[in-house]
């Protein structure tokens, strides 16, 4: 059981860094967020429940933490990215198509 | 916005004293089970303190809780809501493997764009748990959101048709929220 959970642990730190990777190569703020959240997700998943896997009194505690992180993850990400776009950030030279201009209060 | 909340708020005054009552005990309960799984004891001491601190919370909280919206409770809604978050669940670790390919591919296959999808929700809560699946599932991610339109970033842009759009991202989990807040 202990071994079972430091594999996973080691899956979701290998995620954190993919994660953390994207965040470097990505061309744009609007790609690096994509990068440093949808890695972190599952890295921070895994890595949190492998705990609970190897103490297994702490098991239901990893669960409420994942339902935390599960909640506030796409908030932290859609306020970063709503305010780079509020702010004017552009997109990077490899986008095909911006729509914003079409969207309500982004028209100045 | 002000505008809409206190006109929200006046609609909900009409409503009996009853259903404000509802919302305290719903309030109670969450609190009260997050409370049980972070302690993991039954001792008489930890329960009393955990009902005490749950009851003011809820008791001052209640009226924020009754804003936000909650729908009635059936059966056919909870076995919705097991197959939805199945389904989120899915797609979490999709988005995961597909980002991290994104990332790691030496010439990173990207076709970044922002479009704009339309969605069929009413409810606000039902909108915040869209916007917050779509930011959690392959490539996309909410930067917007306004009335039935939601300004979405997709890293690898198929289609910049808002119907076509709509039916790729917001249509897998729109059927059951559909369903979930009827």
């Amino acid at each position: 059981m202990h071994i079972f959970g430091v594999i996973i642990t080691g899956i979701g730190a290998l995620f954190l860094f993919i994660g953390s990777l994207g965040v470097f190569r990505m061309p744009d703020v609007y790609n690096r967020v994509q990068a440093g959240t949808k890695c972190t997700t599952l890295g921070s998943f895994l890595t949190i429940i492998g705990v609970g896997i190897m103490q297994p009194e702490w098991f239901w505690k990893t669960l409420i933490i994942v339902v935390f992180v599960l909640i506030s993850n796409p908030v932290s990400s859609h306020a970063l990215g709503r305010a780079s776009r509020k702010s004017g950030i552009s997109l990077c030279d490899k986008s095909i198509v911006d729509k914003t201009k079409e969207f309500k209060g982004y028209q100045e | 916005m002000t505008n809409r909340l206190s006109k929200r708020n006046s609609m909900k005054k009409k409503q009996s004293g009853i259903h404000s009552i509802i919302y305290l005990i719903y309030l109670f309960v969450i609190l009260m089970v997050i409370w049980m799984t972070l302690t993991l004891s039954f001792e008489k001491q930890e329960l009393f303190t955990g009902i005490i601190v749950s009851f003011i919370l809820s008791l001052t909280l209640y009226s924020t809780f009754q804003i936000i919206g909650f729908p009635k409770v059936t059966v056919k809604k909870i076995i919705f809501l097991c197959i939805y978050i199945i389904i989120l669940f899915k797609e979490i670790i999709i988005a995961n493997l597909d980002v991290a390919y994104r990332v790691i591919h030496p010439k990173m296959p990207i076709k970044p764009g922002i479009i704009i999808i339309k969605t069929e929700l009413k409810q606000d809560l039902a909108k915040m748990i869209l916007a917050n699946s779509i930011t959690l599932t392959p490539g996309t991610f909410t930067l917007d959101i306004d009335d039935d339109k939601l300004l979405i970033h997709w890293i690898n842009v198929k289609t910049d048709n808002i119907e076509e759009a709509t039916k790729i991202i917001g249509a897998r989990f729109e059927k059951y929220l559909k369903v979930i807040f009827a």
